[in-house]
């Protein structure tokens, strides 16, 4: 039986409920919603509520005067329990009153002493001591942390403390906390040795666009209702940018709208794609795996043999010449013009069909779609999005190059109905000094790490266990390493502080390492900490993001921060403040003086601090004006009571985002060179599945929240693996049954799901699991720049066990709908 | 896109206000005594017992328009012809849903192949041999099921619902 929750009445919503806006935290598309917080003891009544509508009748579909229980949930604010729904608001042009299956749970994902919810959550600083993690003060564990932190930097000498930190917005993200990361490590410090939240490198995941001129959230989410044709490379929105999907992208095929999904699997984008707009109206490309470069090079080829191209846009807007940046160690291919990149390029039908899988009608009507005037010879409106089926896959550099090569040429981008953008994970919120420092290609950090690099590790809500690449082997030295360092705390129990600290500093001078760990739960990574600083998220603090299309919005705090807890931006400034003071007892009185300038009471401090000086127009009391639709960055500035942004980048045809002062965007001259990361080739040669990998709508991220929400825990207690039945029946498989997933890096365990629709020995297994980590078989390849490749990837298959009592009881049904 | 005929005319009757106008007979409310009074009192809402039809009147994978708790709330009878967890009746294969969306309240068809309940606003879809769980969708609950009673006789009443039913804060309306 189903996970139900029993509930079968709320307590509503009374007039002159506190109404506050809020902005999902979850997924880059930033659907608004509305939290709304009253008295405990207070409820509105069926003829007395918040909307002033009948509640003693049944609502219609769509209604605003119906929320969820996962839409509930009693809550702190100022020290008292008050109750709090957060329901989507009709209002907002992102979602236009929908909500979902991650977003619609914010409430129930919130920490709650009354219902009980996530009490994962973490709500005082811990430190390592007598054998385990003992709670203290934030005084305790920050001078503990600076101590040992101020022993391995000193000035211009910081290559031995690594750092971990998120660069997102949304979630514990934002402007507020990247600049108050941003501005201790890359400030006061000059840290090199540093990552990013998902990848194993302080880098851009889009090189190659940046390069060529192109911001890659350059258009409006309105572009997908009015366009031609919607282009969707290695990304999966009806799951993974859903409202995006519903909201725009459906609105756009129900206005004529064809689309191409490029993708090795049959996603439930697809199949929703033919439900709107017929299956006539979509062309599924299931291109071999990693053979994207090869069908965009042979696409840009033929639309140039054409003549479909946008030759006045190629002449006022583009290069004209032949190489302006050559191939280098930080350019994996050259940039140049437009002929220049058709004669580097240069690939045939028959050549893009031997490549890709696909035939060469399919090759050429995928053209057509692109870029084939319109009978009256007007040009055809293309929009394309993309994401992490080729950010994370063969060959970054050249494959996103590529794609925006046909946007350039085909004048697809910034203009109405247009641009080539990813659609991103996470929304962002970045604002922090230069990272130029860092250098390019960046530090592999966590091969590093393996190899015994670091001493202290600063990890900010990053968790390398659940979402690295070759996790195995990180997890195996990062416990050896971070176990000397427990070790030698465990052995001086009872020692002063400078004992303790010359204990630490010991093990670390003998290979191990000092790890601290701030996050809002304690994390996989986390269990290898000496010291735990719980932080808060979204809604516990004031936060400011963009979207997908750039738009900015504040959410106004509307609940307590967990115990203690405290905004990411306020524990780097006392963090700051902590480092100042033991410097300054040391004598290192200049180093000391780096890092002033944090005496930041809250979150708007941070912002003014960072964000405000970038861009002088935005303050928080103009961002609650502007609501749950904001303004679209960049804002140029504040008239008539409002805050002027900008609806798409280039709309004038001119291209800075590479820094170029003549203006013109960049072709990318990169040719097909096959499977391109180290040992890929191999792996696939040796192994018999591939083992595609990524998102699904129902499990946030990493799960960091959902592994303690009954309903998605319910749904798959377990990751699950899609496997052609025939290839299940080959492996003696059952649905639910456990499987591993092995290969020449390491293992993994996953739930056998049957997927009939998937190709023999093509599987596809949920990424960022706690409890089977996919990143255990991907090996340690990435591209030039260190962008990892996990999409590539090649294992066996074993059963290990047969299904669960948890497993049994879920539906193995197909996800495509039956209508 | 092709529409369960059945559900579809249920949809346009309740889009007026009255599904049951088909099926009234089949699910008269039968209250029990003193719930009024009951109900001011007691921490549990009371949940009416409605006869919904009779075993007999089931065929396997025909699914029956029901309205429960009241007129207002669509949902269907159902003969799965496979025991289930949670089935009722001799068999152990007879359960009962709502089938209002719990993601936007769209009125969902059956469908039969493979025993689902599916969503024609956003394509969610409900298992009905797992008590409603979602298969795949945007709904934060698995799909309201109506806890059933058979009689001496094989008349069946629902009496339960174990989520909150899609455009009402309560199952019972006030």
């Amino acid at each position: 039986m189903a996970y139900k929750r029993n509930v079968d009445r709320l307590p509503i919503i009374p007039a002159g409920a506190k109404e506050h806006n809020v902005t999902c935290h979850y997924c880059i598309v930033g659907c608004g919603y509305k939290a709304y917080t009253w008295p405990l003891k207070k409820q509105g009544t069926v003829d007395s509520n918040w909307l002033g509508v009948d509640l003693t009748q049944q609502q219609g579909a769509e209604t605003e005067a119906w929320y969820a229980p996962s839409m509930y949930n009693i809550v702190k604010q100022n020290g008292q329990d008050v109750h709090l729904v957060i329901k989507p608001d009709v209002n907002c042009v992102v979602n236009s009153g929908l909500g979902s299956v991650r977003g619609a749970r914010m409430a129930e994902n919130r920490r709650s002493d009354i219902t009980g919810t996530q009490q994962q959550r973490l709500t005082e600083p811990m430190v390592w001591r007598y054998g385990t993690w003992q709670p203290t003060s934030w005084d305790d564990a920050l001078d503990l942390v600076a101590r040992v932190t101020a022993r391995v930097i000193d000035k211009d000498n910081e290559d031995d403390l690594y750092v971990s930190m998120f660069d997102h917005g949304g979630s514990a993200g934002g402007y507020e906390n990247t600049w108050g990361t941003g501005k201790l490590y890359f400030g006061s410090m000059k840290v090199k040795h540093c990552r990013i939240h998902n990848r194993p490198a302080y880098n851009s995941e889009v090189h190659s666009t940046r390069d060529m001129g192109v911001d890659e959230l350059n258009y409006a989410y309105e572009d997908y209702q009015n366009t031609d044709t919607i282009m969707l490379v290695g990304t999966n929105p009806m799951e993974c940018q859903t409202n995006l999907f519903l909201n725009h992208m459906v609105k756009g095929m129900q206005n004529g709208a064809r689309v191409i999904v490029v993708d090795p699997r049959r996603t439930v984008t697809v199949d929703s794609c033919e439900q709107v707009a017929g299956a006539e109206n979509v062309l599924h490309l299931a291109i071999a795996s990693g053979s994207d470069l090869a069908l965009f090079n042979t696409l840009f080829t033929y639309i140039a043999d054409q003549g479909w191209v946008d030759a006045d846009f190629i002449a006022n807007s583009t290069f004209q010449g032949e190489v302006a940046v050559a191939e280098d160690a930080a350019h994996p291919a050259a940039l140049g013009s437009f002929e220049a990149a058709r004669a580097a390029v240069k690939m045939t039908l028959a050549e893009g069909a031997a490549i890709t899988g696909l035939t060469e009608a399919q090759l050429m009507q995928a053209a057509e779609w692109i870029a084939k005037p319109k009978d009256d010879g007007s040009r055809r409106k293309t929009v394309t999005g993309y994401e992490k089926g080729i950010i994370w896959g063969n060959d970054n550099y050249r494959v996103i190059g590529a794609l925006v090569n046909i946007g350039l040429a085909t004048g697809n981008i910034g203009r109405e109905g247009g641009g080539v953008c990813r659609l991103g994970g996470h929304q962002e919120g970045y604002f922090r000094p230069s990272d130029a420092h860092v250098g390019r290609p960046a530090p592999y950090i966590d091969q590093l790490l393996n190899a015994g690099g670091g001493k202290v590790h600063h990890i900010w809500a990053n968790d390398h266990y659940k979402t690295t690449l070759n996790a195995a082997e990180f997890k195996r030295v990062y416990n050896r390493r971070s176990n000397m360092v427990k070790e030698a705390m465990d052995a001086r129990a009872g020692a002063t502080r400078e004992e303790l600290v010359d204990a630490i500093v010991g093990a670390i001078n003998a290979g191990g390492i000092f790890s601290v760990c701030v996050d809002i739960i304690h994390s996989q990574i986390g269990q290898a900490a000496h010291v735990i600083l719980p932080a808060v998220e979204s809604g516990e603090m004031n936060l400011t993001s963009m979207n997908g299309e750039r738009r900015l919005r504040l959410v106004e705090k509307y609940m307590d921060a967990p115990g203690s807890a405290q905004p990411d931006c306020i524990i780097a400034a006392r963090m700051a403040n902590h480092l100042e003071r033991v410097l300054r007892e040391e004598g290192r009185t200049e180093y000391a003086d780096q890092f002033k300038g944090y005496d930041w009471q809250t979150e708007e401090d941070a912002f003014m601090d960072g964000y405000n000086t970038g861009n002088p127009e935005v303050t928080y009391e103009r961002l609650r004006a502007a609501g749950n639709n904001g303004v679209q960055e960049p804002v140029k500035g504040f008239e008539n009571g409002a805050l002027v942004g900008t609806k798409r980048l280039y709309e004038d045809g001119v291209f800075t985002r590479h820094g170029r002062e003549d203006g013109k965007a960049l072709f990318c001259m990169g040719n097909w060179r096959g499977l391109q990361a180290p040992g890929k080739s191999q792996q696939q040669a040796n192994h018999r599945f591939l083992i595609n990998n990524g998102r699904a709508n129902l499990n946030w991220q990493n799960w960091f929240l959902d592994q303690k929400n009954d309903f998605v825990m319910d749904r798959l207690p377990v990751p699950f693996i899609q496997i052609h039945p025939d290839d299940m029946r080959d492996l003696g498989l059952k649905p639910g049954d456990m499987v591993e997933v092995f290969n020449d890096v390491g293992a993994t365990q996953a739930l056998a799901y049957p997927e009939p629709t998937a190709r023999k020995n093509e599987t596809f297994m949920i990424f960022g699991a706690p409890n089977g980590a996919q990143g255990n078989v991907i090996n340690a390849g990435t591209n030039e720049l260190i962008l990892p490749n996990y999409k590539q990837t090649w294992a066996n298959i074993r059963k290990i066990s047969d299904a669960t009592p948890a497993a049994t009881r879920v539906s193995y049904k197909s996800w495509e709908v039956a209508l | 896109m092709k529409c369960n005929r059945l559900v579809d005319t249920g949809r346009r009757q309740f889009l007026r206000g009255g599904v049951l106008g088909a099926v009234g007979a089949a699910a008269a409310t039968v209250l029990p005594a003193g719930q009024a009074q009951a109900q001011q009192a007691r921490a549990m809402l009371d949940y009416p017992s409605s006869r919904l039809a009779n075993i007999a009147d089931l065929v396997v994978d025909q699914p029956m328009d029901i309205g429960y708790p009241d007129a207002d709330s669509p949902g269907i009878l159902l003969k799965l012809g496979v025991a289930v967890e949670g089935g009722a009746g001799p068999d152990g294969d007879i359960v009962a849903y709502s089938v209002l969306c719990p993601h936007k309240g769209f009125l969902m068809s059956y469908h039969a192949a493979d025993k689902t309940l599916n969503c024609p606003g956003h394509f969610s879809r409900f298992d009905c041999e797992k008590g409603g769980q979602q298969v795949w969708g945007h709904a934060t609950q698995n799909l309201p099921q109506f806890g059933l009673r058979i009689d001496d006789k094989g008349d069946i009443y629902a009496e339960s619902a174990d989520e909150l039913i899609y455009g009402r804060l309560s199952n019972v309306l006030a």
